[in-house]
C-alpha cells in the first residue's frame, strides 16, 4: 500500500480489511466513518429525548393552569431540554457530519488523530448518561436554566449539580479533542493540490468553528469549575456576600456562550452552501467572499457577548458598543444569504428533499436573524429580554437554521453513506411537515413574547392562550415528524434504491468520486484535485 | 512519518490554545474586578479614602441628595435600617450617617454589607472615609449595633448628577467566619 497508509504505525492491518464484526466494531473503531456514524445516530437519540421533554413542556404550556407537571419539573425540563439540544443533539450531529465528510472532501484516507476520535466520542454517553441520571435524583437535576446563572447553580442549586459540573467537564474536553481532530484533519492531510481556498465551504466552515470550539470550551470549563470551588470549597467567585460578583458569571458564561451559538450556525452555513450550488446546478456565487464573511463572523462573535445581559446593568458605552457590535454581524451574514441566493438566481432549479431543506434554512435562518436584529436595540431589548420573543428568536436560528441543515445534510450525503436513496415521496412529506410544524410552533411565540409573556414559566396569564394552543399544536406536529424522519431514514437504508457514485447530477466535490457506498476505507492513495471537484 | 510529525507538532500548539483560554477564563476574574474598580462598574465604590481637610473645598452652591437604601439578601434574618433614609449635603463636605443592625437570632453570627452606587457615573466621586462595609460584624444573639458611616462627595461631581442613591446588602456570612473567632465570642456571651 501506499506510504500514506503506513505512516500510521500500528495499525497496517486495519488498512486491508472491512470493519470487524459485532460490538467491538463500534467500541474499539477508529474509522471515521464509523465514528461519525455513531455521532449521527447518536445525536439523533438526544434530539429524540430533548424533543420529548420539549413535549411535555408544550403539553403543560397547551392551556393557562398547572395541569400536567410540577413547576419544580417543568424547570427541568427548560434546563435538560436546552442542555441536551445544544450539547447532545446539535453539536454531535455536526461533529458526525465532520467525521464523515472532512476526510472525504479534502481527499484524506481518515481524521489525523484516529484513537483520540474514538475517544471523543465515547466519552458522550457518559456525559449525558451522568446529566440524565441526575434527574432521577433526590432533589432531582439542572433546574436553572441551560445557561445556569450563579447563584441559582451554586448557593440554590439541587444537590446534584455537582454530576451537572463534571458531565459538562466531559462534554467540553469531547468537543476539544474534535476540534483538534477536525483542524489537524484539515491542516495536514489534505490531497495534493487542494490548496485552502479550494476546500469545499463545509471544510472551511468546521476549520474555524473548531478554532472557536477551542478558544471557548476551556473558557466553560473554567466557570463550571469557579462554580465546583464555590459549592464545595468556600471560595467566593460568585457569591456577593465573599467579595465575589454574581455578575461575572454571566460575563464569563456568554463569553463562552455567544461563540458557542456560532458554533451550532457555522458548519449549518457549510452544508446549505454545499447542497445550493448542486441542486442549482451552478457553482457557488462569492467562494471567497463566503470564506472572508465566515472568518468575520467568528471574529465578530467574540466581542458581543454582553448583548445577553443588557438589563444587568452596564454604562451607556459599553451598551453602545455591544450594541453596534452585534449589528455589524448582520453584515457578513447578509453577505452569505446573498451569496445563497445570488446562486439560486437563473440556475437550473430542482427541488428534491435536501434542496427543500436548505432553502427552508436560508428563508427561516434570515427570520432569526431578524428578529435578532431587533433584540441588540438596546433599549427595545428591556422590552423584549427573557420574554417568549427571544425564545422565538433563538428557536427561528436553532431549528429551521441548524437542525434544517443538519436534515438536509443526510438527505443529501445518506446515498453516499449507505449506498441507497432515501423515498423522495416520504422525504418530501417530512420536510414539509417540518416547515409546517416549525412554523406553528415558535411564530406565534414572537407575538406572546412582545406582548409580555416571560420564558422559563409553567404557567401564564389568560391573554396567551390562544398563541400557547397553537404553539403546542404546531410543536406536536414537529415532534411526530422527526419521528417519521427516523422511518425515512431506516427505510432508505435497508429498502432504498441503489445510488449511483455521483447520486445528483449537479454534485462536485471529491466525495462524490468515489462509489456509492463510500468503501471503508476511502482515499488511501491522495486523488488528483481537479479544478471541477473543488469549490463545490 | 512525515504526516505523524507534521500531526504532532499541530496538537501541541492547538493544547497551547486550550490551555491558554482555560486559563484566560480565570484571568477574567481579577480582570474583570480591574474594570470595575477602574470604570465603577456595579456600584463599586472602592476602599478607604484618606480625608485631608485641606484639600476639600465645600462647594456650597450644591446641594446634592444622598439616598440610602438597606437590604438583608435572602435568608439572613438581622434586621438593618439607616438613621435617615436621605441626607441632603453640598459637595466636599464630611457627612456621617449612622446605620443600625439587630442580631434577631439565638446564635453568635456575622453579617457582612455589600455596598453599590448608582449612577455609575458618579462613584469615581463618592469618597467614604469610614464604612461599615470594610469590615464584618460580628453579633451576639439579640446585639444590636450602631455603625457609622462617613463620606464626602467630592466636589468634581458632574454638574448634571443631582442625587445619588447608596445601597448596602447585607449578607450572612457566618459560614465563611473563622471558627476560632466563633467560638471565642460565643464563651464570652456564655
Amino acid at each position: 500500500m501506499s506510504e500514506v497508509v503506513e505512516t500510521h504505525a500500528g495499525h497496517d492491518d486495519h488498512d486491508h480489511h472491512g470493519p470487524d464484526k459485532g460490538l467491538a466494531r463500534w467500541l474499539f473503531t477508529t474509522n471515521h466513518k464509523d465514528i461519525g456514524t455513531l455521532y449521527l445516530w447518536f445525536s439523533f437519540a438526544m434530539f429524540l429525548i430533548g424533543g420529548m421533554m420539549a413535549l411535555v413542556i408544550r403539553a403543560e404550556l397547551f392551556e393557562p393552569g398547572l395541569q400536567f407537571v410540577a413547576p419544580e419539573f417543568f424547570n427541568q425540563m427548560t434546563t435538560n431540554h436546552g442542555l441536551i439540544m445544544v450539547f447532545g443533539a446539535v453539536m454531535p450531529a455536526f461533529v458526525g457530519l465532520a467525521n464523515w465528510l472532512i476526510p472525504m472532501m479534502v481527499g484524506a484516507p481518515d481524521m489525523a488523530l484516529p484513537r483520540m476520535n474514538n475517544l471523543s466520542f465515547w466519552i458522550l454517553p457518559f456525559a449525558f448518561g451522568i446529566m440524565i441520571s441526575t434527574l432521577f435524583m433526590e432533589g432531582g437535576g439542572p433546574n436553572f436554566g441551560w445557561t445556569f446563572y450563579a447563584p441559582l447553580s451554586t448557593t440554590y442549586a439541587p444537590d446534584s449539580v455537582t454530576y451537572f459540573i463534571f458531565a459538562v467537564h466531559l462534554m467540553g474536553a469531547s468537543s476539544i479533542m474534535g476540534s483538534i481532530n477536525v483542524i489537524a484533519t484539515i491542516l495536514n492531510m489534505r490531497a495534493p493540490g487542494m490548496t485552502l481556498m479550494k476546500m469545499p465551504l463545509f471544510v472551511w466552515t468546521w476549520l474555524i468553528t473548531a478554532y472557536l470550539l477551542l478558544a471557548v470550551m476551556p473558557v466553560l470549563a473554567g466557570v463550571v469549575t469557579m462554580m465546583l470551588f464555590d459549592i464545595h470549597f468556600g471560595t467566593s467567585f460568585f457569591n456577593a456576600a465573599g467579595g465575589g460578583d454574581p455578575v461575572m458569571f454571566q460575563h464569563i458564561f456568554w463569553f463562552f456562550g455567544h461563540p458557542e451559538v456560532y458554533i451550532m450556525i457555522l458548519p449549518a452555513f457549510g452544508v446549505v452552501s454545499q447542497i445550493i450550488p448542486t441542486f442549482a446546478r451552478k457553482p457557488l456565487f462569492g467562494y471567497d467572499s463566503m470564506v472572508y464573511a465566515v472568518a468575520s463572523i467568528a471574529f465578530l462573535s467574540f466581542i458581543v457577548w454582553a448583548h445577553h445581559m443588557f438589563t444587568v446593568g452596564m454604562p451607556l458605552a459599553g451598551q453602545l458598543f455591544f450594541m453596534y457590535a452585534t449589528m455589524l454581524i448582520a453584515v457578513p451574514t447578509g453577505v452569505k444569504v446573498f451569496n445563497w441566493i445570488s446562486t439560486m438566481w437563473r440556475g437550473s432549479m430542482t427541488f428534491e428533499t435536501p434542496m427543500l431543506f436548505a432553502i427552508a434554512f436560508v428563508i427561516l435562518f434570515t427570520i432569526g436573524g431578524f428578529s435578532g436584529l431587533m433584540l441588540a436595540i438596546t433599549p427595545a431589548d428591556y422590552q423584549y429580554h427573557d420574554t417568549y420573543f427571544v425564545v422565538a428568536h433563538f428557536h427561528y436560528v436553532l431549528v429551521p437554521g441548524a437542525i434544517f441543515s443538519i436534515i438536509a445534510a443526510v438527505y443529501y450525503w445518506l446515498p453516499k453513506w449507505c449506498g441507497r436513496m432515501y423515498d423522495e415521496t416520504l422525504g418530501k412529506i417530512h420536510f414539509w411537515l417540518s416547515f409546517i410544524g416549525v412554523n406553528v410552533t415558535f411564530f406565534p411565540q414572537h407575538f406572546s413574547g412582545l406582548a409580555g409573556m416571560p420564558r422559563r414559566i409553567p404557567d401564564y396569564a389568560l391573554q396567551f392562550a390562544d398563541f400557547n394552543m397553537l404553539s403546542s399544536i404546531g410543536a406536536f406536529i414537529f415532534g411526530f415528524s422527526q419521528v417519521f424522519f427516523m422511518f425515512v431514514v431506516i427505510h432508505a437504508i435497508t429498502r432504498g434504491k441503489k445510488a449511483t457514485d455521483r447520486v445528483w447530477d449537479g454534485a462536485h466535490g471529491l466525495e462524490w468520486t468515489l462509489p456509492s457506498p463510500a468503501p471503508y476505507h476511502s482515499f488511501t492513495h491522495p486523488p488528483k484535485v481537479s479544478d471541477a471537484e473543488a469549490h463545490s | 512519518m512525515q504526516q505523524a510529525g507534521s500531526n504532532k507538532r499541530t496538537v501541541a500548539k492547538l493544547s497551547l490554545i486550550v490551555f491558554g483560554m482555560f486559563g484566560f477564563g480565570f484571568a477574567l476574574v481579577p480582570l474583570y474586578d480591574l474594570l470595575c474598580e477602574i470604570t465603577g462598574l456595579g456600584g463599586d465604590t472602592g476602599g478607604q479614602y484618606a480625608y485631608d481637610p485641606a484639600t476639600q473645598q465645600t462647594d456650597t452652591s450644591r446641594l446634592v441628595r444622598v439616598n440610602f437604601v438597606t437590604n438583608t439578601n435572602g435568608g439572613m434574618p438581622w434586621k438593618f435600617w439607616s438613621e435617615k433614609g436621605g441626607v441632603r449635603v453640598h459637595p466636599g463636605e464630611l457627612k456621617e450617617v449612622n446605620f443600625y443592625v439587630t442580631n434577631t437570632t439565638d446564635r453568635v453570627m456575622v453579617g457582612k454589607a455589600v455596598p453599590s452606587l448608582v449612577p455609575i457615573s458618579a462613584t469615581e466621586y463618592f469618597h467614604k472615609t469610614e464604612c461599615f462595609c470594610f469590615e464584618r460584624q460580628l453579633l451576639q444573639p439579640g446585639e444590636t449595633m450602631e455603625m457609622p458611616m462617613r463620606f464626602i462627595v467630592g466636589s468634581e461631581l458632574p454638574k448634571n448628577v443631582e442625587s445619588l442613591s447608596l445601597s448596602y446588602a447585607l449578607f450572612d456570612v457566618t459560614d465563611f467566619a473563622d471558627e476560632k473567632e466563633l467560638a471565642a465570642a460565643g464563651s464570652i456571651s456564655g
